[in-house]
Protein backbone atom coordinates (compact mmCIF):
# COMPACT_ATOMS: atom_id res chain seq x y z
CA UNK A 1 0.00 0.00 0.00
CA UNK A 2 1.33 3.45 -0.56
CA UNK A 3 0.11 5.93 1.68
CA UNK A 4 0.78 4.14 5.53
CA UNK A 5 -2.06 3.52 8.21
CA UNK A 6 -2.21 5.72 11.48
CA UNK A 7 -4.04 4.23 14.38
CA UNK A 8 -4.79 6.71 16.76
CA UNK A 9 -5.02 5.60 21.14
CA UNK A 10 -7.16 9.06 21.56
CA UNK A 11 -9.63 8.07 18.94
CA UNK A 12 -12.59 7.00 20.52
CA UNK A 13 -13.10 4.31 18.08
CA UNK A 14 -11.58 1.44 18.91
CA UNK A 15 -8.20 0.08 16.67
CA UNK A 16 -10.18 -2.71 14.88
CA UNK A 17 -12.55 -0.11 13.34
CA UNK A 18 -10.32 2.67 12.78
CA UNK A 19 -8.31 -0.29 10.57
CA UNK A 20 -11.53 -1.08 8.50
CA UNK A 21 -12.81 2.48 8.01
CA UNK A 22 -9.41 3.57 6.66
CA UNK A 23 -8.99 0.68 4.21
CA UNK A 24 -12.76 1.47 3.08
CA UNK A 25 -11.80 5.07 2.47
CA UNK A 26 -8.82 3.75 0.38
CA UNK A 27 -10.95 2.07 -1.46
CA UNK A 28 -13.81 4.39 -1.76
CA UNK A 29 -11.29 6.95 -3.00
CA UNK A 30 -9.57 4.55 -5.40
CA UNK A 31 -6.35 5.02 -3.79
CA UNK A 32 -6.81 0.78 -3.61
CA UNK A 33 -8.78 -0.58 -6.61
CA UNK A 34 -10.90 -4.11 -7.02
CA UNK A 35 -8.48 -7.35 -7.34
CA UNK A 36 -5.31 -4.87 -5.36
CA UNK A 37 -3.31 -7.08 -3.01
CA UNK A 38 -3.54 -6.10 0.05
CA UNK A 39 -0.65 -6.68 3.29
CA UNK A 40 -0.80 -9.82 4.89
CA UNK A 41 -2.52 -9.52 8.67
CA UNK A 42 1.19 -10.16 10.36
CA UNK A 43 2.73 -7.90 7.86
CA UNK A 44 0.13 -5.15 8.26
CA UNK A 45 0.47 -5.63 11.88
CA UNK A 46 4.59 -4.98 12.00
CA UNK A 47 4.15 -2.37 10.07
CA UNK A 48 1.33 -0.22 12.37
CA UNK A 49 2.27 -1.83 15.59
CA UNK A 50 -0.89 -3.25 16.37
CA UNK A 51 -1.86 -6.97 17.57
CA UNK A 52 -2.13 -9.41 15.14
CA UNK A 53 -5.86 -10.02 16.62
CA UNK A 54 -7.13 -6.64 15.69
CA UNK A 55 -5.99 -7.01 12.58
CA UNK A 56 -7.45 -10.43 12.20
CA UNK A 57 -10.99 -8.95 13.16
CA UNK A 58 -10.53 -6.25 11.01
CA UNK A 59 -10.06 -8.36 8.24
CA UNK A 60 -12.77 -11.01 9.00
CA UNK A 61 -15.41 -8.43 9.35
CA UNK A 62 -14.37 -6.16 5.77
CA UNK A 63 -14.59 -9.92 4.38
CA UNK A 64 -17.88 -10.74 5.38
CA UNK A 65 -19.18 -7.66 4.08
CA UNK A 66 -17.29 -8.53 0.53
CA UNK A 67 -15.09 -6.05 0.68
CA UNK A 68 -12.17 -8.32 0.63
CA UNK A 69 -11.34 -11.63 0.24
CA UNK A 70 -8.50 -13.57 1.66
CA UNK A 71 -7.44 -16.86 -1.00
CA UNK A 72 -5.08 -19.31 1.45
CA UNK A 73 -2.19 -19.18 1.01
CA UNK A 74 -2.29 -16.18 -1.50
CA UNK A 75 -2.60 -13.05 0.53
CA UNK A 76 -5.73 -10.94 0.78
CA UNK A 77 -7.39 -8.80 -2.06
CA UNK A 78 -10.00 -5.93 -2.55
CA UNK A 79 -12.80 -7.77 -3.91
CA UNK A 80 -13.66 -8.01 -7.40
CA UNK A 81 -16.18 -5.77 -7.81
CA UNK A 82 -16.14 -2.36 -10.26
CA UNK A 83 -18.60 -0.71 -8.51
CA UNK A 84 -17.02 -1.36 -4.92
CA UNK A 85 -15.73 1.97 -4.94
CA UNK A 86 -18.87 3.81 -5.90
CA UNK A 87 -20.96 1.86 -3.27
CA UNK A 88 -18.04 2.41 -0.47
CA UNK A 89 -18.11 6.23 -1.22
CA UNK A 90 -22.32 5.89 -0.49
CA UNK A 91 -22.31 3.70 2.57
CA UNK A 92 -20.29 6.41 4.11
CA UNK A 93 -22.42 9.34 3.07
CA UNK A 94 -25.49 7.54 4.21
CA UNK A 95 -23.56 7.40 7.62
CA UNK A 96 -23.05 11.28 7.49
CA UNK A 97 -27.33 11.55 6.61
CA UNK A 98 -28.04 9.00 9.49
CA UNK A 99 -25.78 11.38 11.66
CA UNK A 100 -27.71 14.18 10.36
CA UNK A 101 -31.18 12.94 10.85
CA UNK A 102 -30.44 12.19 14.08
CA UNK A 103 -29.44 15.67 15.26
CA UNK A 104 -32.16 16.58 13.04
CA UNK A 105 -34.37 14.84 15.49
CA UNK A 106 -32.72 16.77 18.85
CA UNK A 107 -33.45 19.46 17.40
CA UNK A 108 -36.74 19.31 15.80
CA UNK A 109 -36.10 19.78 12.19
CA UNK A 110 -37.29 16.69 10.35
CA UNK A 111 -38.64 16.11 6.92
CA UNK A 112 -39.15 18.69 4.24
CA UNK A 113 -37.39 21.49 6.99
CA UNK A 114 -34.54 19.23 7.17
CA UNK A 115 -34.41 19.19 3.39
CA UNK A 116 -34.64 22.80 2.83
CA UNK A 117 -31.98 22.71 5.58
CA UNK A 118 -29.60 20.39 2.96
CA UNK A 119 -30.38 22.69 -0.04
CA UNK A 120 -29.33 25.65 1.94
CA UNK A 121 -25.98 24.49 3.18
CA UNK A 122 -25.62 23.02 -0.32
CA UNK A 123 -26.16 26.34 -1.93
CA UNK A 124 -23.72 27.97 0.52
CA UNK A 125 -21.10 25.88 0.07
CA UNK A 126 -21.41 26.17 -3.42
CA UNK A 127 -20.46 29.85 -3.35
CA UNK A 128 -17.64 29.38 -1.38
CA UNK A 129 -16.10 26.86 -3.42
CA UNK A 130 -16.56 29.34 -6.96
CA UNK B 1 16.22 -30.02 17.14
CA UNK B 2 12.93 -30.97 18.88
CA UNK B 3 10.89 -32.58 16.08
CA UNK B 4 7.79 -31.93 18.33
CA UNK B 5 5.59 -28.88 17.21
CA UNK B 6 4.04 -27.73 20.71
CA UNK B 7 0.80 -25.24 20.38
CA UNK B 8 1.88 -23.85 23.14
CA UNK B 9 4.65 -20.77 23.92
CA UNK B 10 4.48 -22.40 27.39
CA UNK B 11 1.28 -23.56 29.57
CA UNK B 12 1.01 -23.72 33.76
CA UNK B 13 -1.29 -25.48 35.22
CA UNK B 14 -2.78 -24.20 38.88
CA UNK B 15 0.65 -23.27 39.93
CA UNK B 16 1.79 -22.03 43.40
CA UNK B 17 4.05 -20.84 45.19
CA UNK B 18 4.69 -19.37 48.64
CA UNK B 19 6.51 -17.00 50.07
CA UNK B 20 6.69 -15.86 53.80
CA UNK B 21 4.79 -12.37 53.22
CA UNK B 22 3.56 -13.80 49.33
CA UNK B 23 1.54 -16.51 47.63
CA UNK B 24 0.73 -17.24 44.09
CA UNK B 25 -2.07 -19.24 44.03
CA UNK B 26 -3.42 -21.75 41.56
CA UNK B 27 -2.40 -19.87 38.43
CA UNK B 28 -3.77 -21.15 34.49
CA UNK B 29 -1.89 -19.29 32.00
CA UNK B 30 -1.08 -20.53 28.61
CA UNK B 31 0.07 -18.59 25.28
CA UNK B 32 0.09 -19.79 21.69
CA UNK B 33 2.58 -19.75 19.58
CA UNK B 34 2.84 -16.29 17.29
CA UNK B 35 0.87 -14.44 20.01
CA UNK B 36 1.89 -11.59 22.28
CA UNK B 37 0.65 -11.48 25.74
CA UNK B 38 0.56 -8.82 27.83
CA UNK B 39 0.46 -9.67 31.86
CA UNK B 40 -0.75 -6.70 33.95
CA UNK B 41 -0.86 -5.97 37.66
CA UNK B 42 -0.27 -3.37 40.54
CA UNK B 43 3.24 -3.48 42.10
CA UNK B 44 3.68 -6.76 44.25
CA UNK B 45 0.86 -8.55 42.29
CA UNK B 46 3.46 -11.48 41.43
CA UNK B 47 4.13 -10.48 37.94
CA UNK B 48 7.46 -11.13 38.41
CA UNK B 49 7.09 -14.35 40.49
CA UNK B 50 5.01 -15.41 37.55
CA UNK B 51 7.88 -14.76 35.35
CA UNK B 52 10.51 -16.54 37.01
CA UNK B 53 8.57 -20.25 37.54
CA UNK B 54 8.57 -19.75 33.89
CA UNK B 55 11.84 -19.66 33.11
CA UNK B 56 12.67 -22.43 35.80
CA UNK B 57 14.12 -19.45 38.09
CA UNK B 58 11.85 -20.65 40.92
CA UNK B 59 10.57 -24.21 41.61
CA UNK B 60 6.67 -24.42 42.17
CA UNK B 61 4.87 -26.06 44.71
CA UNK B 62 2.28 -27.51 42.94
CA UNK B 63 1.09 -27.65 39.52
CA UNK B 64 3.25 -27.76 35.92
CA UNK B 65 4.54 -25.71 34.14
CA UNK B 66 5.89 -26.27 30.28
CA UNK B 67 8.03 -24.08 28.30
CA UNK B 68 8.03 -24.42 24.34
CA UNK B 69 6.90 -28.08 25.17
CA UNK B 70 9.50 -28.70 27.86
CA UNK B 71 9.10 -29.38 31.41
CA UNK B 72 10.06 -26.81 33.64
CA UNK B 73 12.30 -26.66 35.79
CA UNK B 74 13.94 -29.95 35.15
CA UNK B 75 14.55 -29.24 31.62
CA UNK B 76 15.20 -25.80 31.56
CA UNK B 77 18.47 -26.04 30.40
CA UNK B 78 16.90 -27.57 26.98
CA UNK B 79 14.69 -24.52 26.77
CA UNK B 80 16.55 -22.15 27.42
CA UNK B 81 18.37 -22.26 23.99
CA UNK B 82 15.13 -20.97 22.61
CA UNK B 83 14.37 -18.70 25.04
CA UNK B 84 15.07 -15.00 25.85
CA UNK B 85 14.24 -12.91 29.20
CA UNK B 86 15.10 -9.92 30.15
CA UNK B 87 14.49 -8.52 33.60
CA UNK B 88 14.85 -4.74 35.62
CA UNK B 89 16.90 -6.26 38.05
CA UNK B 90 19.27 -8.63 35.68
CA UNK B 91 22.68 -6.64 35.17
CA UNK B 92 25.31 -6.58 32.95
CA UNK B 93 29.26 -7.25 33.78
CA UNK B 94 29.94 -3.77 34.32
CA UNK B 95 33.40 -3.98 34.12
CA UNK B 96 33.06 -4.74 30.25
CA UNK B 97 31.94 -3.16 27.26
CA UNK B 98 28.43 -4.05 25.02
CA UNK B 99 30.67 -5.39 22.16
CA UNK B 100 32.17 -8.06 24.61
CA UNK B 101 28.71 -9.45 25.83
CA UNK B 102 27.91 -9.56 22.29
CA UNK B 103 30.77 -11.82 21.73
CA UNK B 104 30.10 -13.69 24.62
CA UNK B 105 26.58 -14.42 23.70
CA UNK B 106 27.04 -14.90 20.14
CA UNK B 107 30.03 -18.00 21.29
CA UNK B 108 26.66 -19.39 23.61
CA UNK B 109 23.65 -19.29 21.20
CA UNK B 110 24.40 -20.36 17.62
CA UNK B 111 21.33 -18.69 16.73
CA UNK B 112 22.88 -15.65 17.22
CA UNK B 113 22.31 -12.85 14.24
CA UNK B 114 24.96 -10.50 13.66
CA UNK B 115 23.55 -8.75 11.16
CA UNK B 116 20.47 -8.07 13.16
CA UNK B 117 22.64 -7.46 16.24
CA UNK B 118 24.47 -4.04 14.30
CA UNK B 119 20.80 -3.02 13.07
CA UNK B 120 19.76 -3.08 16.74
CA UNK B 121 22.97 -0.59 17.79
CA UNK B 122 21.69 1.71 15.22
CA UNK B 123 18.02 1.71 16.31
CA UNK B 124 18.98 1.59 19.70
CA UNK B 125 21.57 4.50 19.39
CA UNK B 126 24.19 2.37 21.54
CA UNK B 127 27.87 2.70 21.28
CA UNK B 128 29.67 -1.43 21.43
CA UNK B 129 32.72 0.30 22.79
CA UNK B 130 31.04 1.74 25.25
CA UNK B 131 31.09 0.47 29.12
CA UNK B 132 28.52 -0.92 30.57
CA UNK B 133 29.48 0.88 33.77
CA UNK B 134 29.23 4.63 31.71
CA UNK B 135 25.72 3.92 30.64
CA UNK B 136 22.71 6.06 31.74
CA UNK B 137 19.95 3.65 33.11
CA UNK B 138 18.05 2.96 29.58
CA UNK B 139 21.05 2.45 27.81
CA UNK B 140 21.86 -0.60 30.44
CA UNK B 141 18.08 -1.79 29.50
CA UNK B 142 18.31 -1.27 25.75
CA UNK B 143 22.00 -3.44 25.67
CA UNK B 144 19.84 -6.31 27.08
CA UNK B 145 17.02 -6.13 24.94
CA UNK B 146 19.85 -6.20 22.28
CA UNK B 147 21.46 -9.30 23.47
CA UNK B 148 18.05 -11.07 23.70
CA UNK B 149 16.11 -10.02 20.39
CA UNK B 150 19.74 -10.86 17.90
CA UNK B 151 19.80 -14.06 19.74
CA UNK B 152 16.23 -14.68 17.76
CA UNK B 153 14.51 -16.81 20.37
CA UNK B 154 11.28 -18.76 19.83
CA UNK B 155 9.96 -16.85 22.99
CA UNK B 156 10.96 -13.78 24.32
CA UNK B 157 10.28 -12.71 28.05
CA UNK B 158 10.31 -9.26 29.18
CA UNK B 159 9.77 -7.72 32.51
CA UNK B 160 8.55 -4.46 32.47
CA UNK B 161 10.55 -3.94 29.20
CA UNK B 162 9.69 -0.54 28.76
CA UNK B 163 10.02 1.02 31.93
CA UNK B 164 13.00 3.43 31.66
CA UNK B 165 13.06 3.66 28.44
CA UNK B 166 12.39 7.18 26.37
CA UNK B 167 9.56 6.86 24.30
CA UNK B 168 12.20 7.18 21.12
CA UNK B 169 13.39 4.15 22.71
CA UNK B 170 10.38 2.47 23.08
CA UNK B 171 8.49 3.01 20.27
CA UNK B 172 11.68 1.28 18.31
CA UNK B 173 11.26 -1.43 20.94
CA UNK B 174 7.68 -2.23 20.14
CA UNK B 175 8.19 -1.75 16.34
CA UNK B 176 10.78 -4.46 16.73
CA UNK B 177 8.85 -6.63 19.09
CA UNK B 178 6.05 -6.30 16.09
CA UNK B 179 8.68 -7.70 13.66
CA UNK B 180 9.34 -10.71 15.68
CA UNK B 181 5.88 -11.97 15.42
CA UNK B 182 5.59 -11.91 11.59
CA UNK B 183 7.04 -15.29 12.13
CA UNK B 184 3.86 -16.86 13.58
CA UNK B 185 6.00 -19.34 15.37
CA UNK B 186 7.32 -16.61 17.48
CA UNK B 187 6.12 -15.51 20.53
CA UNK B 188 6.34 -12.97 23.44
CA UNK B 189 5.17 -12.74 26.99
CA UNK B 190 5.73 -8.96 28.50
CA UNK B 191 4.50 -7.46 31.92
CA UNK B 192 4.39 -3.79 31.87
CA UNK B 193 2.40 -1.04 33.68
CA UNK B 194 2.06 1.12 30.65
CA UNK B 195 -1.09 -0.17 29.80
CA UNK B 196 -1.08 1.59 26.60
CA UNK B 197 1.54 -0.34 25.12
CA UNK B 198 -0.25 -3.94 26.36
CA UNK B 199 -3.49 -2.51 24.32
CA UNK B 200 -1.63 -1.86 21.32
CA UNK B 201 0.14 -4.64 20.61
CA UNK B 202 -0.96 -7.50 22.81
CA UNK B 203 -3.06 -10.29 21.25
CA UNK B 204 -3.86 -11.92 24.97
CA UNK B 205 -3.90 -10.05 28.32
CA UNK B 206 -3.86 -11.64 31.28
CA UNK B 207 -4.51 -9.08 35.06
CA UNK B 208 -3.03 -10.56 38.06
CA UNK B 209 -3.56 -8.84 41.57
CA UNK B 210 -2.65 -10.13 44.64
CA UNK B 211 -1.14 -13.53 43.47
CA UNK B 212 -4.17 -14.53 41.31
CA UNK B 213 -5.22 -14.64 38.17
CA UNK B 214 -7.85 -12.17 38.26
CA UNK B 215 -8.75 -12.50 34.18
CA UNK B 216 -7.43 -13.40 31.00
CA UNK B 217 -8.25 -13.57 27.55
CA UNK B 218 -8.04 -12.17 24.09
CA UNK B 219 -7.60 -8.56 23.57
CA UNK B 220 -10.47 -8.06 21.61
CA UNK B 221 -13.31 -9.82 23.85
CA UNK B 222 -11.77 -7.50 26.66
CA UNK B 223 -12.54 -4.45 24.61
CA UNK B 224 -15.67 -5.70 23.28
CA UNK B 225 -17.19 -7.04 26.67
CA UNK B 226 -16.75 -3.95 28.51
CA UNK B 227 -18.99 -0.84 28.56
CA UNK B 228 -19.89 2.48 31.04
CA UNK B 229 -23.46 3.03 30.12
CA UNK B 230 -24.91 6.50 31.53
CA UNK B 231 -28.11 6.24 32.12
CA UNK B 232 -31.00 8.58 32.53
CA UNK B 233 -33.70 7.82 35.57
CA UNK B 234 -36.46 9.41 35.53
CA UNK B 235 -38.84 10.42 38.72
CA UNK B 236 -40.34 7.30 40.27
CA UNK B 237 -38.13 5.19 37.92
CA UNK B 238 -36.20 2.16 39.70
CA UNK B 239 -33.63 0.37 37.37
CA UNK B 240 -34.47 -3.56 37.33
CA UNK B 241 -31.77 -5.87 38.82
CA UNK B 242 -29.40 -6.92 36.21
CA UNK B 243 -26.69 -9.30 35.70
CA UNK B 244 -23.14 -8.45 35.27
CA UNK B 245 -23.03 -5.43 37.11
CA UNK B 246 -19.88 -4.30 38.30
CA UNK B 247 -20.18 -1.04 39.43
CA UNK B 248 -22.67 1.09 39.55
CA UNK B 249 -23.43 4.57 40.94
CA UNK B 250 -26.95 6.12 41.33
CA UNK B 251 -27.44 9.79 41.75
CA UNK B 252 -31.22 10.95 41.85
CA UNK B 253 -31.88 11.44 38.14
CA UNK B 254 -28.44 10.00 36.73
CA UNK B 255 -26.78 6.31 36.87
CA UNK B 256 -23.56 5.01 35.87
CA UNK B 257 -23.44 1.65 35.31
CA UNK B 258 -20.32 -0.87 34.08
CA UNK B 259 -20.45 -3.87 33.17
CA UNK B 260 -18.40 -7.06 32.15
CA UNK B 261 -20.87 -8.08 29.28
CA UNK B 262 -22.09 -5.95 27.24
CA UNK B 263 -25.49 -6.71 24.88
CA UNK B 264 -27.51 -4.44 23.52
CA UNK B 265 -30.76 -6.25 25.37
CA UNK B 266 -29.58 -4.38 28.07
CA UNK B 267 -30.71 -1.15 26.08
CA UNK B 268 -33.95 -2.62 25.92
CA UNK B 269 -34.64 -4.17 29.54
CA UNK B 270 -33.74 -0.46 31.04
CA UNK B 271 -36.19 0.90 28.68
CA UNK B 272 -38.27 -0.93 30.05
CA UNK B 273 -38.51 0.20 33.09
CA UNK B 274 -38.82 3.90 32.05
CA UNK B 275 -34.84 4.71 32.62
CA UNK B 276 -33.29 5.70 29.32
CA UNK B 277 -29.90 4.97 27.68
CA UNK B 278 -28.03 8.11 27.56
CA UNK B 279 -24.69 7.64 26.46
CA UNK B 280 -22.50 4.03 26.19
CA UNK B 281 -18.82 4.70 26.25
CA UNK B 282 -15.94 2.06 25.42
CA UNK B 283 -13.16 1.86 28.22
CA UNK B 284 -10.02 1.52 27.70
CA UNK B 285 -8.28 -1.21 28.90
CA UNK B 286 -6.27 0.82 32.49
CA UNK B 287 -10.46 1.67 32.93
CA UNK B 288 -10.87 -2.43 32.73
CA UNK B 289 -8.20 -3.27 34.53
CA UNK B 290 -8.59 -0.87 37.66
CA UNK B 291 -12.52 -2.07 37.77
CA UNK B 292 -11.70 -5.78 37.66
CA UNK B 293 -8.83 -4.99 40.38
CA UNK B 294 -11.24 -3.04 42.68
CA UNK B 295 -14.02 -5.56 41.96
CA UNK B 296 -11.58 -8.75 42.75
CA UNK B 297 -10.89 -7.30 46.04
CA UNK B 298 -13.76 -6.45 47.10
CA UNK B 299 -14.77 -10.40 46.39
CA UNK B 300 -11.86 -11.63 48.14
CA UNK B 301 -12.89 -9.24 51.06
CA UNK B 302 -16.43 -10.32 51.40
Amino acid sequence: MHSEFHISQTDPRPMYLQIKEQIRHRIAVGELKSGDEIPSIRALAAQIRVSVITIKRAYLELEMEGVIQTRQGRGSFVADDAQLGDSLKEQELDQHLIAAVQAGALAGITGEALLERLREIERIQGKRQS
Amino acid sequence: MSTVISTDAFTMQNVSKSFRYFRLEGLNLSLSQGQIMGLVGPNGAGKSTTIRLLMGLLQPETGSIQVQGHRMPDQGHVAKREVAFVSDEMSLFTTATLEWHMRFIASIYPDWDEVYARQLLKRFNLQPKQGIKGMSRGEHVKSMLLLALARRPRLLVLDEPTSGLDPVARHELLSELMQIVRDDTRSILFSSHNTLDVERISDQIAFIDRGRLVDARDKESFLERWRRLSIDVPAGVTLPRLAHVVDLSLGERLATLTTDHYEPALHSLLEKSGARVHEVQRMTLEEIFVASVMRSRTEGES
